[in-house]
């Protein structure tokens, strides 16, 4: 194509030019490509049009008619459509997965470094743990999270009253939650203060020390700012805030914050399955930092702490922090299987209900695909940011 | 996976097949030797495989009926497993040949799934089954509660109609299958379970203590339910059609297993037509004459499969109510073979 404009003003023949040869092939290669993925889909309507089956994606904004019981957003079955729905399922879906990452991270970071303890009881225990963790199929632990979290407790007219007005019973775990009222925007503004203010002292009190050499105690100013500061601001606008405690009515707890058994125990099932790869990465990753640099750092006089702190980690992290994305990938996937336990994530309430509802496999499947696509490629990219930063420094 | 699977067959059969649906169900059927049925991966009553692998139910003899028309042996039906929320894809895609799966007929699945339902072979309603110590007599009196429900189904959408209409709150629980819909019921998750009235008194049988459990008496939908075949292909939708309408045209005019080689001989000329003794109403669907004989002698007609495997004949124990035959009480009511 390119090749037969351009053939007078080269000297050699650019027949034998690899460079337009490798263009021209893949040219080719790419349009054959379009043109296989464009024929497909337009066979793929033609038939379905054929028979009569619905295509594209105008169902969307047809009413829902079904509920869900948790939805982070406003979501009812006489007034909501499909996309609410979908939306519904697509945060459910983010807030396992959110959650999740951040306490499987906690957990497998503290199993990686017990299993290296010198203390043998402790180091057992974190062995047995990942091997009888991580041979276990997934879907089996989350049935039996699900039935270990149903059985033993109460139905609600004799749930277990934790004080405060937080009850749990087979419902759920019902807490206060908070309303605020007037004045409370002046909270939001403090706690934002507070943020950027303990960041810049963390910065500050930093340079200070490279520096002068002279220390602060900027966790317990930084606790202090985040902290205080909003509840300043909490006094001086007069209270704003009252609670919705929780009441039995009728079958139920009413008002309040309600967790589902559902989610705790897709939570829990997922963050201890994932948290035995984690501990294993973090393991290897500690071990791939040699011993002389724990030796060094301790002839200089850094205590252990400051020295796991300041040499182990940071050198460790760059071992650690690959694999790792995989396993945060690995559990927002598998967050899918929620379906088994009737937690409302994105494939049961998108990729299940209303795919049977309106019919359209196609359009839901494919749709599902690309929203753990797109969900997977964001994390990566993050954790590719992080890992730019804590990567080897080549001089 | 499965439904991933499904759907990727759907999509490629969709896209790369030329046509799908048009190529005849009927010959495909007889060159593989084999139907098969889309069917409930266990529903006491309609369809449920026992210990032994042998699949029993109302929907199941009905499949073998069809196989016994078309391959003249009750026995060579491969049944397909299907929860609620794989079986149209399944349908769809060719994976099955006909969908006898206690499916209700409604307006959006005959018209925009590419699928038509071809009659009957239950007339249902959607109930509440709730533990006797709740003290509970009425749906009405079900505010508040829980209930635990199967997804991708319409009950899942009568249940929002019917809470919302009559101004009651309520949390809705929905799983992916019936077993872990039940289980999770009996766990406490519920305090309400509800599906097809048939179905509350087939899932009953698997609860730990089932005489601790009631059906409330409201009825709250209309759930017709009936086998469906993919649209455009005429022959094989009557095929499926006529073979429901014959066996309860069998039982309207008497005709059972037992006394089908004698009523050979009748002089009713009803009973003539219907077993192919007058006229040639088999070879009109692509079957022969003798159709109706082999499927009565598969499995009876409507009435004898309704009692063995729901009514009196079963644990289920289901009175006939509305589906007694139409001179008899109830709606159940056959075109005449003629």
């Amino acid at each position: 194509m390119a090749s037969e404009n351009e053939r007078p003003q080269a000297k050699a023949s650019i027949l034998y030019n690899p460079t337009y040869r490798g263009y021209f092939f893949q040219v080719v290669l790419v349009a054959a490509l379009v043109w296989l993925f464009w024929a497909a889909a337009k066979n793929a309507t033609d038939n379905m049009n054929d028979a009569n089956i619905r295509t594209g994606f105008g169902f969307f904004w047809e009413k829902a008619g079904f509920d869900i019981n948790q939805h982070l957003i406003p979501y009812s079955a006489d007034a909501s459509t499909y996309f609410d729905a979908f939306i519904v399922g697509l945060l459910n879906t983010l807030l396992v997965a959110a959650v999740g990452i951040v306490l499987t991270t906690i957990l497998g970071f503290t199993i990686g470094i017990a299993r290296l303890s010198s203390n043998w009881i402790v180091a057992r225990i974190a062995k047995i743990y990942v091997e009888s963790i991580r041979n276990i199929p997934l879907l089996l632990q989350l049935l039996f999270w699900y039935n270990a979290v149903l059985k033993p407790l109460p139905n609600p007219r004799q749930s277990f009253h934790l004080g405060a007005g937080v009850v749990i019973n087979n419902r759920g775990l019902f807490m206060p939650q908070p309303q605020f009222g007037a004045g409370s925007w002046l909270m939001g503004i403090a706690l934002i203060v507070g943020v950027v203010g303990a960041i810049a002292f963390r910065r500050w009190a930093r340079r200070q020390q490279a520096e002068t050499g002279k220390q602060y105690p900027v966790g317990w100013t930084m606790l202090g700012l985040v902290i205080g500061l909003p509840l300043l601001a909490y006094f001086a606008a007069g209270m704003p805030v009252t609670f919705d405690i929780p009441k039995l009515q009728g079958f139920n707890f009413r008002g309040g914050l309600q967790v589902y058994p559902e989610f705790v125990a897709l939570l829990l099932g997922l963050v201890i399955y994932t948290a035995a790869f984690i501990a294993e990465i973090v393991r290897a990753g500690i071990l791939a930092v040699s011993r002389g640099q724990t030796e060094a750092a301790h002839a200089l006089g850094l205590r252990s702490g400051t020295t796991l702190k300041l040499v182990v980690v940071p050198q460790a992290m760059r071992v650690i922090v690959p694999p790792l994305t995989s396993q945060y990938l690995n559990l927002t996937k598998n967050s899918s299987l929620a379906v088994y336990i009737g937690y409302p994530d994105l494939v049961q309430i998108f990729a299940g209900t209303v795919l049977n509802q309106t019919g359209q496999a196609l359009e839901v499947i494919l749709l599902t695909m690309l929203v753990y696509l797109v969900i997977s490629l964001v994390t990566s990219a993050i954790m590719n940011v992080y890992n730019s930063r804590v990567m080897l420094v080549e001089r | 996976m499965k439904r991933t699977i499904l759907c990727l067959a759907l999509g490629t059969a969709a896209a790369f097949a030329a046509t799908t649906a048009s190529a005849a169900t009927l010959d495909t059927i007889k060159q593989k030797g084999m139907l098969t049925c889309g069917s409930n991966p266990g529903l006491a009553g309609f369809g449920i495989p026992d210990d032994k692998g042998n699949w029993t139910g109302l929907d199941v003899d009905l499949c073998r009926a069809i196989a016994a028309a078309v391959l003249n042996d009750p026995s060579k039906v491969k049944f397909l497993p299907l929860t609620a929320k794989d079986r149209f894809t399944a349908l769809q895609s060719g994976e099955v040949d006909v969908l006898v799966r206690n499916s209700t007929w409604t307006m959006q699945r005959d018209t925009q799934l590419g699928i038509t339902f071809t009659g009957v072979n239950y007339y249902d309603g959607q109930g509440f089954m709730v533990k006797k110590k709740l003290n509970v007599s009425s749906a009405l009196e079900l505010n508040g509660a829980s209930v635990c429900t199967q997804q991708g189904t319409t009950t899942e959408l009568n249940l929002a109609d019917f809470f919302h209409a009559n101004k009651m709150k309520y949390e809705v629980v929905a799983f992916q299958s019936a077993d872990e819909t039940i289980k999770a019921y009996d766990a406490g998750r519920c305090d309400a379970f509800t599906t097809d009235a048939s179905g509350l008194y087939s899932e009953r049988l698997k609860l730990k203590d089932p005489d601790e459990n009631i059906v409330l008496p409201e009825i709250i939908s209309k759930e017709p339910l009936g086998p469906a075949v993919r649209k455009g292909d005429d022959q094989w939708f009557s095929i499926v059609k006529w073979v429901g309408f014959a066996m309860v045209n069998a039982e309207e005019l008497g005709v059972t297993k037992a006394n089908v080689d004698e009523m050979l001989k009748s002089t009713n000329p009803e009973v003539k037509r219907l077993l192919g003794v007058d006229g040639n109403f088999g070879e009109s669907i692509g079957l022969t004459k003798d159709w109706v004989v082999r499927i009565i002698k598969a499995v009876g007609n409507y009435g004898e499969s309704f009692e063995r495997n729901v009514g009196q004949g079963s644990p289920l124990k289901i009175k006939r109510g509305l589906n007694a035959l139409w001179n008899k009480g109830g709606i159940q009511y056959a075109p005449p073979i003629r």
